[in-house]
């Protein structure tokens, strides 16, 4: 008979007690305050599924998640070409291998708030270096706080600087563990660079790829921060993403029940997109 | 399908070699013969796989140069050289079917589809890979990967030489012997020149038609596996082909004959006078046997390898393996060894110095 080691679960209990408690316990206290009204002094009246009614319904929802994939899907299609071709162009081997790595990840160390305050800076009108030469060397009109192109155009490039970063490094992970040998025969085939990329690095690289957007998706679907202190959602409505909109209900309206509701929601498309791509991805895989 | 020359080729992985230990291969002059099977034999780091990648023209060699039919091609590259080669561990296109893996090289030469089609179906069928055309190649076995590999080489028609590093260590030891037949009949089929790189001897002798046994980057025999076998000309080739390889016993040399442990050993013919250095008796264990008289010697251990037995004997410290069909005597039991004049030699320095009897003459 196969012995059974029931003291087993002792070890597993820790893992259990931490992941209840950043959680499990978490998220059922969201799906509590998502069913229920509440004004404070611990008041609670049942609600239903009426939040999550409303906030299909709402435009303002509506408006907010359209913002939302706008923006993820801008910055994907940037970030995962350019990062692929910086990763093509990177040295394989010599010093400068670590000089492009360390200053690959530099970007990707610096704290979410700092990155915002930083490309605040640098875009002012006036005094940021950005700001001041597209306005007064290039002559373009260049205003975040008015124009919502523009400010726009900042979150995406601060975006990109901020993440390309991970793409590259995990690009370059997939590029450099393929063998010598299927370069060397495809040289002997006679392959073109491009078919050299076609069928040999891209196929390699997929699953580190199928990775990054996967942690490129998520981040950029979750993005706070950033977007936060550089323009804390504005002009107007025009960079009021997801999650930025969350917090304004939740924070700024105090409405716990609907903020609630809306991370319920939020949560399960991140999951759902997540889901379906990882698994159309992988379908071909043994 | 050319005739492949090795000029006075020597590579070194570092930018300025200086001494003759910073180079991978040191001094190679070789003649390859248009439609030959040769294999490339050495132990690992010996430089074969080195000379394999210059052949191909994958690597540059530092000095030296390289004749296709007597032609320079030291500066070209792989494709306008048009040779194939097979890797140690299969190359398929993951994406792509078996037949596109196959068509793969004809396409990048712009060849018509409809000749693609012809060709791809006849070496599929050499191979007996037909049946899997429409399959993609990432879910094959290693062993029918490493067949669309060597499809992938065969498939042009004029290829100068096909190369093959290496090609069955990933394969399952059942189907390396048939892998290794199909490639046998393969080149009877092609009559492309071969070449196959490995380290190890049946792989080796099964295939060629003429083994280039290499150490330390050098060359130190070229010959048919049976010349191989029964006159090594250096103590290397003795001991690395032959299960057990050569006997080498430390030997003394004086007025013209070797001595043994003061007992004097009647070799194959007279010694080539010069040069100093180690002189050792080469004898292969198939030679030795035993008698009522000759060496004295006491049996240390006897192994029943199936076809025969081999019998390890010991004089003082140096011990002598012999290789007898039947009546193995016991362990520990007193045996007189015998040589076969004709396959006794010396070797000096590790290389050959006696002459056939013919040749003093």
């Amino acid at each position: 008979m196969k012995p059974s080691y029931q003291k087993a679960w002792f070890f597993v209990l820790p893992v259990l007690v931490l992941v209840a408690f950043n959680a499990l316990i978490p998220m059922m206290t969201v799906v509590n305050y998502s069913v229920q009204e509440t004004f404070g002094n611990n008041l609670f009246f049942w609600q239903g599924v009426d939040w999550f009614e409303k906030l299909l319904n709402s435009d303002r929802f509506h408006a907010a998640l359209g913002r939302q994939f706008l923006f993820t899907g801008i910055i994907l299609a940037i970030e995962i070409p350019l990062g692929v071709a910086i990763a093509l162009a990177m040295p394989r081997k010599g010093v400068w291998v670590s000089v492009c790595l360390v200053l690959m990840a530099l970007p990707m160390l610096i704290p979410w708030n700092v990155v915002g305050a930083m490309w605040n800076i640098f875009t002012l009108p006036d005094i940021g270096l950005l700001g001041y030469f597209l306005n007064h060397v290039l002559g373009v009109d260049y205003n975040m706080t008015q124009s919502p192109l523009a400010a726009w155009m900042t979150i995406v490039a601060m975006d990109v600087w901020h993440w390309t970063s991970l793409v590259v490094l995990l690009s370059y992970a997939g590029l450099v563990s393929i063998p010598d040998a299927y370069y060397q025969a495809a040289k002997i085939d006679g392959a073109s660079n491009w078919a050299v990329f076609r069928y040999i690095q891209l196929p390699k690289m997929k699953r580190v790829l199928t990775i990054a957007i996967l942690l490129r998706f998520m981040d950029s679907f979750n993005i706070y921060t950033e977007i936060f202190v550089l323009t804390g959602g504005g002009p107007g409505n025009s960079t009021t993403l997801l999650s930025i909109d969350l917090v304004k209900i939740a924070l700024g309206q105090f409405d716990l029940g609907p903020a609630a509701a809306m991370s319920l929601i939020y949560f399960a498309i991140t999951l759902l997109v997540s889901w379906l791509f990882y698994t159309l991805m992988m379908r071909n895989e043994t | 399908m050319a005739k492949i020359t090795l000029s006075k080729l020597r590579h070194s992985y570092y930018p300025n070699p200086k001494g003759p230990e910073d180079f991978a291969l040191r001094d190679i002059d070789l003649d390859w013969r248009d439609g030959g099977a040769y294999a490339l034999l050495g132990p690992s780091g010996c430089g074969k796989s080195t000379l394999l990648n210059i052949i191909s023209g994958l690597l540059m060699p530092t000095e030296g140069r390289i004749l296709f039919d007597d032609k320079d091609v030291t500066a070209h590259s792989p494709v306008e050289r048009n040779i194939a080669q097979v890797f140690q561990f299969p190359v398929i296109y993951d994406t792509m079917t078996v037949y596109d893996n196959l068509a793969f090289p004809l396409r990048n030469r712009q060849m018509d589809e409809v000749m693609v089609k012809s060709r791809v179906h006849e070496i599929a069928e050499m191979l007996e890979v037909d049946d899997m055309l429409s399959k993609r190649a990432a879910g094959l076995s290693p062993d029918n990967k490493q067949k669309i590999s060597m499809g992938r080489g065969l498939v042009r028609k004029d290829v100068n030489v096909v190369m093959f590093d290496e090609p069955l260590t990933v394969i399952d030891p059942h189907l390396k012997w048939k892998l290794r037949s199909k490639l046998k009949e393969l080149h009877q089929k092609v009559r492309a020149t071969m070449i196959y790189v490995t380290h190890d001897q049946t792989e080796a002798l099964t295939f060629a038609d003429q083994v280039v046994v290499m150490q330390d980057g050098d060359i130190v025999q070229i010959g048919t596996p049976v010349e191989l076998f029964e006159r090594p000309t250096h103590t290397f080739v003795g001991h690395f082909i032959g299960s057990p390889g050569m006997n080498l016993l430390p030997c003394e040399i004086r007025g013209g004959g070797a001595y043994f442990n003061d007992a004097r050993i009647a070799l194959e013919g007279p010694l080539i006078s010069g040069g100093r250095g180690k002189n050792q008796v080469g004898i292969r264990p198939e030679f030795v046997s035993f008698g009522k008289k000759g060496l004295e010697a006491r049996v240390k251990k006897v192994a029943d390898v199936g076809r025969h037995y081999v019998v390890e004997a010991i004089i003082g410290d140096t011990s002598i393996n012999a290789i007898v069909e039947q009546d193995a005597p016991e362990q520990g039991e007193k045996v007189h060894l015998n040589f076969a004049q004709s396959h006794t030699r010396v070797y000096r320095d590790g290389w050959i110095a006696t002459q056939l009897p013919e040749a003093g003459r």
